[in-house]
């Protein structure tokens, strides 16, 4: 078997390989100058409050940052569950490689929604005080207890990773390398519910605003919808992630990432085809059930049908072409509008169809620091992937702990 | 639609339809907070507001809120829709109804069982036994679901406090009531627009006002069920939706409609360990079982090939090929990718 010789491993007298930062590629300069602006609104942010950025008002307390930030990012961070729970409890062959991709790209995703949301909290400090004041009745609460819970359980299944590396330097970290894996079974199941439970809770967080969103989006089974659509999210996200780990970070990956690659993106094709069609199935009929087909021939009407057939319709179709016929590309055509539309989806529900009954003149449209701030997490959360990247074994099975795979 | 027929979610049936058996009593819609027999409200006529503005400035005084840029005597202000904010609790809007002009008065409604309430996950809001919905701002975390959460748009935030930012809306002045005042807006009432009393007795009165002058109001008291029962209620002489009133809330608190999925919480916590306990369990006996399988196989395989070399070339022969097969086997490290659990 080849052992992929080129790939830069960290070693005990080299610990960082931070070169990558430093060379003089548009992608570093970019990052660069975001991560600037960033800094800059941060401080403006926090010393003159969050309406200095933002057009949040009192009728739309809920704009860009939690419409994209946390719901897109919990929604989009489900590639963790979905892919462990594929790997270890469904035991589907050949897609051992995505595991710790999958993992990664979770643990940071859950991470930076929470910091992005210190944003768009009031008292950021006093976000612990659910736990001292605990608000059960509230949906809040909690998708708050899940995701902290989940950010711990990611954060322990991830570990492997920097510990592998770690260890080169400090041996003992070895020791805790097997508990961990050892305990990985029970991780993979306790992620699964917490998953269910905040992924469906942050549809429930509507289900108390029946007034402010349209009925189209508005359904009891929004946690569902949540939910399922969030499996979709979860498969779309490995193989859109994997389109452009391809792209940057190729020369990390070995043998067996490489080899099992095409079979990971048409077998999370297939299943993200799948859902996409049920969750097509699930909105249609809750559609009829619910008797709003006359909403149809309105402007909301048209744009909830934009979503359905373009964004929840038509990437099923292609994921399901795509992994009948093999073809990556269209796979990955078809994970780039299976993303688009959950980015959609989520951005109907807390924004464009919320508070649709409003007069134009009292609706919210971010502002560009929203934007930007928005824009300026998604960097950080690439940063710090690339910077996890270059010193983990994430795309690589390290040498020295590949013999105890068995 | 009738959205309160369907608290069943994501399956949990048993746990909605037992909440949906809870509801039934009108009177006991409340399951975060008892119904307060005695609690006080304020009856608000709109058939004799005139839109003077005198309650929104007196709102302001008393709670040293500040003074708004056009003063409280330019009535024109009430022809825009404006909206309660952390700086004005209460508003007073105008409603063209045909050629006639109505005026309602807008402030926190301090429901029976609070949606604000029932959303906040630091427990800031409370029905208090008085009626007033209390609002302590000392644990508030400013995650504004509260806003999102009130169906009548009341709480508003400071935006524009850097440091200590929190929400804000009426507080039924309960620094005044309990020390026997009126609250600052009814004071100030030149018409008996405002009617402050216990709640049960002004549902009393504005039946009687029905009842003696039914040409001059519609039969509604918007607030005596509206979104479980509010502490504020209105009377009008139009539909109440012509008011700004949304009279599709239901009678039902709006926080009741997050106890399905809520309630799917235990039953998920439940369900999903024993399902994929179970596929897992499964799926491993079953690798176990092809192994064993495969092992014997490969072994009867082997044995009859061994014997098959005895046979043929004799013992020694055989004894040769043992050997070989058991170094191979030491040797042929399975370096072949696994399982990590």
């Amino acid at each position: 078997m080849s052992h992929d010789i080129n790939i830069t491993i960290p070693t005990k007298d080299k610990m960082l390989n931070l070169g990558e930062f430093s060379l003089k590629r548009p992608g570093n300069i970019i990052t660069a100058i975001i991560l600037v602006v960033g800094f800059i609104l941060t401080v403006i942010r926090f010393t003159q409050g969050i309406g200095s950025i933002t057009n949040l008002d009192d009728n739309a307390p809920w704009g860009m940052w939690i419409g994209f930030d946390l719901l897109c990012g919990v929604c989009l961070a489900a590639g963790g569950y979905f892919t462990t729970v594929a790997c270890y409890v469904l035991k589907v062959p050949n897609i051992h490689s995505a595991v710790r991709p999958a993992i990664t790209t979770a643990f940071l995703g859950y991470l930076f929604v929470v910091f992005a949301l210190l944003y768009d909290l009031g008292h950021p400090l006093r976000l612990p005080y659910m736990f001292f004041f605990p608000g059960t009745t509230s949906v809040l609460f909690e998708v708050g207890l899940c995701v902290a819970t989940y950010l711990t359980v990611l954060f322990i299944e991830f570990s492997i990773a920097p510990i592998e590396w770690l260890s080169q330097k400090w041996a003992f970290l070895k020791a805790w390398r097997k508990p961990l894996i050892r305990v990985g079974i029970l991780l993979t199941i306790m992620g699964m519910c917490l998953s269910t439970l905040h992924q469906s809770s942050l549809g429930a967080l509507y289900l108390i605003a029946p007034n402010k969103l349209h009925p189209l989006w508005y359904s009891p089974f929004m946690p569902m919808f949540f939910f399922v659509s969030s499996m979709a999210a979860g498969s779309s996200m490995v193989i859109f992630e994997g389109m452009f780990a391809h792209k940057g970070v190729h020369q990390y990956m070995d043998h067996l990432h490489l080899q099992e690659a095409n079979e990971v993106v048409f077998k999370f094709a297939k299943a993200a085809s799948m859902i996409l069609f049920s969750y097509f199935m699930l909105k249609t009929i809750d559609m009829f059930v619910q008797a709003n087909l006359h909403y149809l021939w309105s402007g909301y009407g048209m744009w909830w049908l934009v979503e359905m057939i373009f964004f929840v319709l038509t990437p099923a179709l292609i994921y399901a072409k795509g992994s009948r016929e093999k073809n990556v590309t269209l796979c990955r055509i078809g994970s780039v509008n299976a993303v688009a539309g959950i980015v959609l989806n989520r951005f109907n529900v807390s924004m464009i169809a919320y508070n649709w009954q409003l007069p134009t003149a009292e609706r919210y449209f971010p502002s560009i620091w929203e934007v930007c701030i928005s824009i300026f997490v998604v960097t950080l959360i690439v940063t710090v992937y690339r910077f996890i990247v270059y010193h983990m074994p994430v795309l690589y099975e390290h040498p020295e702990f590949r013999e105890e795979h068995h | 639609m009738n959205r309160r027929k369907f608290l069943t979610v994501m399956g949990s049936a048993g746990v909605a339809s037992a909440l949906g058996a809870a509801t039934t009593d009108a009177d006991a819609a409340s399951h975060t907070y008892p119904y307060y027999e005695d609690s006080y409200g304020v009856l608000h006529d709109t058939t004799r507001c005139i839109g003077c503005r005198r309650c929104e400035k007196a709102c302001q005084q008393v709670n040293n809120l500040p003074m708004p840029e056009k003063p409280f005597e330019d009535l024109s202000v009430t022809a825009t829709r404006r909206r309660t904010s952390a700086y004005a609790w209460t508003v007073v809007n105008k409603y063209k109804v045909g050629d006639v002009e109505i005026f309602r008065k807008l402030q926190c409604l301090h429901c029976n069982d609070p949606a604000c309430a029932s959303a906040c996950f630091a427990k800031c809001f409370q029905k208090m036994p008085d009626g007033t919905v209390h609002y302590e701002g000392s644990q508030c975390v400013g995650c504004r679901y509260c806003m999102v959460a009130c169906p009548f748009y009341v709480p508003g935030f400071q935006y524009d406090e850097a440091w200590d930012p929190l929400v804000q809306k009426c507080t039924f002045c309960q620094p005044r009531t309990q020390k026997g005042q009126l609250p600052g807006c009814v004071e100030a009432c030149p018409m008996d627009a405002l009617t402050f009393g216990k709640r049960k007795d002004l549902i009393a009165i504005a039946k009687k006002r029905i009842a003696e002058n039914p040409d001059k109001y519609v039969n509604y008291i918007y607030g005596e069920h509206d979104a479980g029962g509010t502490a504020w209620l209105t009377l009008s002489g139009v539909k109440p939706d012509k008011l700004g009133m949304d009279t599709h809330l239901g009678n039902s608190p709006m926080g009741e409609l997050t106890y399905g999925a809520l309630g799917a919480v235990p039953m998920i916590i439940g369900f999903w360990p024993v399902v994929f306990g179970g596929v897992y369990g499964v799926s491993k006996a079953k690798d176990a079982y092809y192994k064993r399988e495969k092992e014997k196989a490969a072994k009867a395989a082997m044995e009859a090939a061994l014997k098959k070399v005895e046979e043929t070339q004799g013992a020694d022969a055989a004894a040769k090929v043992r050997e070989a097969l058991a170094q191979a086997q030491e040797h042929g490290c399975s370096c072949k990718h696994g399982e990590d659990a």
